[in-house]
């Protein structure tokens, strides 16, 4: 069992009327970035940094980052710059990227070069997940969406051959080309870091990472969409000629530990204050239809079965309330005794190899997120690893989603031959 | 000469997809061009005219069709990848496109044509007349996209629902007969659906730069023995007039009318006119 720490890295404001418990909802790109402040953006990167260094002195074994843009519900527009200084400040645990956003990369030999130096830098500790983005994402950096899966799929190939085959050589391709390719940096794993594909919506992409054999992580969708939409990774996999387990397989769900059951509740219930986010269910902001309806960005008629409860679809509409989140599992809180059990359940009902606690996100604070942050580490962590041996859930670290054969202990070494 | 006859003759009719819709003067048809296969509708008899749709595809059989056809003949197709024509992968173009279209008018045997291109067809006209001004008899633009405007921005249909496009389009939606058909409250899920399939190829061509390409003003004067009519509504909220004064600045010997009380869309809005302004440019020595 591989289990990782996510925040979105919102931008509180409480002086702005905007964020915070009884903020203003926001329509989708209509807030001006006039209102920011850099000396509390200063104040949240560096909050968001010490979370991380002290989740992986509670034992996570990954800390990770997302991107996006334009928005205020995440801060990391550059995620590659937070990774960067992950890299050198933190000594033991991965730095998982999901994801860097291919398609809107003009030039993904950046990519090529950035994700190569955090891998060095962190000693071999980054594994990089690709994402096709949002509609705010194509928009913010002007990358055509009806070319998104076309570039993904370019760009993903691109910079594989660069991280393992030597340079220099050419490369010709339909969005992409360039006549001498032979950065002066390789990347720390062989033949090259792990590489994760989060997604929600699409049917093409899970397809796609199961014909890779690239482990495939749900972002926060409910559980029986969730389990059929791992089953169209299980299908193709059969066509492909092989079994895929739970090395396969990552979720990433709401999670917050706190001393007190009424704590724990009171604290939860921030998951839906906060920065208006159209991706956060209970507490989206004004979604913007055209942003989800950009030409070509997601195919009209190949969506799984977590689209209509994701984000593409959710649209204000769909929303759920904290307490409903709490009845499907979606959010779960408590103390660690209630908490681990339902843990339990979700583990037991996708068997996933791979998890992400979602917290510290919405209206908490930097005090909510280090309580929870210790007490998983004093108490839920080392239980849901008791959970996972017991259900044989594998981390693509153990298990190579590759080959789907064992590799060993969890060591710089086996890292290092894992990457797909 | 029957559309048919001319298809057949030329071996570019798959015959058994020639549709006769019932009660309208055009004949709708599938057609082999340059490689690919496109929908084509013709109506009328006499000297060629070529109608380029818009950014949303083929609007349907509209008031203005019908006038136009009335002494001549008439071409309507729908471009690569919109409506029911197959799309072309190695197109990203405008120009691209462009290309193409000179190369289907080759198979079609069409030669100094008239050629009418609305929005973003007024742009793949221009393109068009650019690269093969012989081709041409006389070029009509009707609020063409495809230069930038020194004076407002084009607006996003990417950003903006098609619905909110359509109504942005016209000036005075009330008064206007067809916008209806163009915009029904209720788009039927057809409709819906080629609208996407439209905004899809528009944007594969248009995204960057958003609807202009920044050489095609400065072959503009390619255009100087060409007879050029553009035509704009002066409520246009879509492509700003500026970019009417940059194409009639840039082709020499170009006219321009300007509607009064009319948006994007005067072929809709004022069909009448508009057909009147349009007969008369074609119709003249």
């Amino acid at each position: 069992m591989f289990i990782g720490h996510f925040t979105e890295r919102p931008y509180q404001d409480p002086e702005s009327g905007y964020f915070g418990a009884t903020g203003l909802p926001i329509k989708d790109l209509s807030l001006s970035n006039e209102i920011y402040d850099p000396i509390l953006g200063s104040d949240l990167y560096n909050r968001y940094l010490d979370e991380k260094v002290y989740a992986e002195e509670m034992g996570f074994d990954g800390l990770m980052l997302n991107e996006h843009h334009s928005t205020p519900f995440c801060m990391g527009g550059a995620m590659n710059v937070e990774a960067s200084i992950l890299a050198r400040i933190t000594k033991r645990a991965k730095i998982v990227l999901l994801g860097n956003i291919l398609p809107i990369w003009d030039d993904p030999l950046w990519l090529v070069e950035q994700l190569a130096m955090i891998d060095m830098i962190s000693k071999g500790r980054l594994v990089s997940g690709w994402v096709r983005g949002t509609g705010r994402e194509s928009v913010s950096h002007n990358a055509p969406p009806a070319y998104n899966w076309e570039r993904f799929q370019e760009a993903h190939d691109f910079i594989v051959k660069a991280w393992s085959e030597p340079g220099p050589f050419r490369w010709e391709g339909k969005h992409y080309q360039y006549r001498y390719v032979n950065p002066w940096m390789r990347p720390y794993q062989k033949p090259h870091p792990q590489i994760m594909l989060p997604g929600v919506v699409s049917r093409d992409s899970i397809v796609w990472a199961a014909k890779q054999r690239i482990p495939y992580i749900m972002l926060a969708t409910q559980l029986e969409p969730t389990r059929q939409s791992f089953q169209v990774y299980h299908d193709t996999a059969k066509e492909e000629g092989y079994e895929a387990g739970s090395q396969n397989f990552g979720y990433l769900w709401k999670v917050h530990v706190d001393e007190t059951e009424e704590l724990a509740e009171e604290v939860a219930r921030k998951f839906v204050q906060g920065p208006s986010n159209p991706f956060l269910a209970g507490n989206e902001g004004t979604a913007n239809p055209a942003l989800l309806k950009l030409p070509g960005l997601t195919s009209r008629r190949r969506i799984l079965p977590t689209a209509n409860v994701a984000t593409a679809h959710r649209g204000g509409q769909l929303s759920r309330s904290f307490e409903e989140q709490v009845e499907d599992y979606t959010i779960i809180s408590g103390t660690p005794k209630t908490v681990i059990p339902k843990i339990r359940h979700v583990l037991e009902y996708l068997r996933p190899g791979s998890v992400f606690f979602w917290d510290g996100d919405g209206a908490m604070t930097h005090d909510d997120q280090m309580r929870s942050l210790r007490l998983m580490g004093e108490e839920v962590i080392p239980a849901v690893r008791e959970i996972a041996d017991e259900l044989e859930l594998r981390s693509p670290f153990e298990v190579s989603p590759k080959t789907g054969e064992p590799i060993g202990e969890i060591s710089e070494e086996a890292a290092s031959v894992t990457g797909d | 000469m029957e559309t048919s006859r001319i298809a057949e003759t030329l071996g570019i009719l798959k015959s058994e997809d020639a549709l006769a819709v019932s009660e309208a003067s055009f004949k709708e048809s599938s057609l082999e061009l340059a490689g690919s296969t496109i929908q084509m509708r013709t109506a009328g008899e006499g000297k060629p005219l070529l109608v380029l749709h818009g950014e949303l595809g083929f609007p349907g059989w509209m008031n203005y069709h019908e006038t136009l056809a009335v002494d001549r003949k008439l071409y309507a197709p729908s471009h690569p990848g919109y409506d029911q024509s197959d799309g072309i992968d190695w197109m990203m173009q405008v120009r691209d496109l462009a290309g193409w279209y000179l190369e289907a008018l080759d198979d079609m045997d069409l030669k100094e044509i008239d050629v009418i291109g609305f929005s973003f067809g007024g742009w793949l006209a221009a393109e068009m007349a650019v690269m093969d001004p012989t081709k041409f008899r006389k070029l009509v633009l009707v609020a063409p996209m495809g230069v930038k405007p020194e004076e407002g921005e084009i607006y996003d249909i990417f950003l903006n629902l098609a619905p909110d496009y359509l109504k942005e389009a016209i000036h005075d939606s009330n008064s206007c007969d067809e916008f209806d058909l163009i915009c029904p409250d209720e788009p039927s899920p057809e409709m819906l659906e080629l609208w996407e399939v439209a905004r899809e190829q528009s944007c594969k061509l248009g995204w960057k730069p958003y609807m202009y390409s920044l050489s095609l003003k400065h072959l503009l004067h390619r255009l100087k023995n060409l007879e050029t009519l553009i035509v704009w509504g002066k409520e246009d909220k879509i492509v700003p007039i500026d970019a009417g004064r940059i194409y009639h600045e840039s082709i020499p010997g170009s006219s321009i009318e300007v509607m009064e009380n009319i948006g994007h869309r005067p072929e809709i809005e004022k069909p009448n006119e508009f057909t009147k302004l349009i007969t008369k440019f074609l119709g003249s020595k």
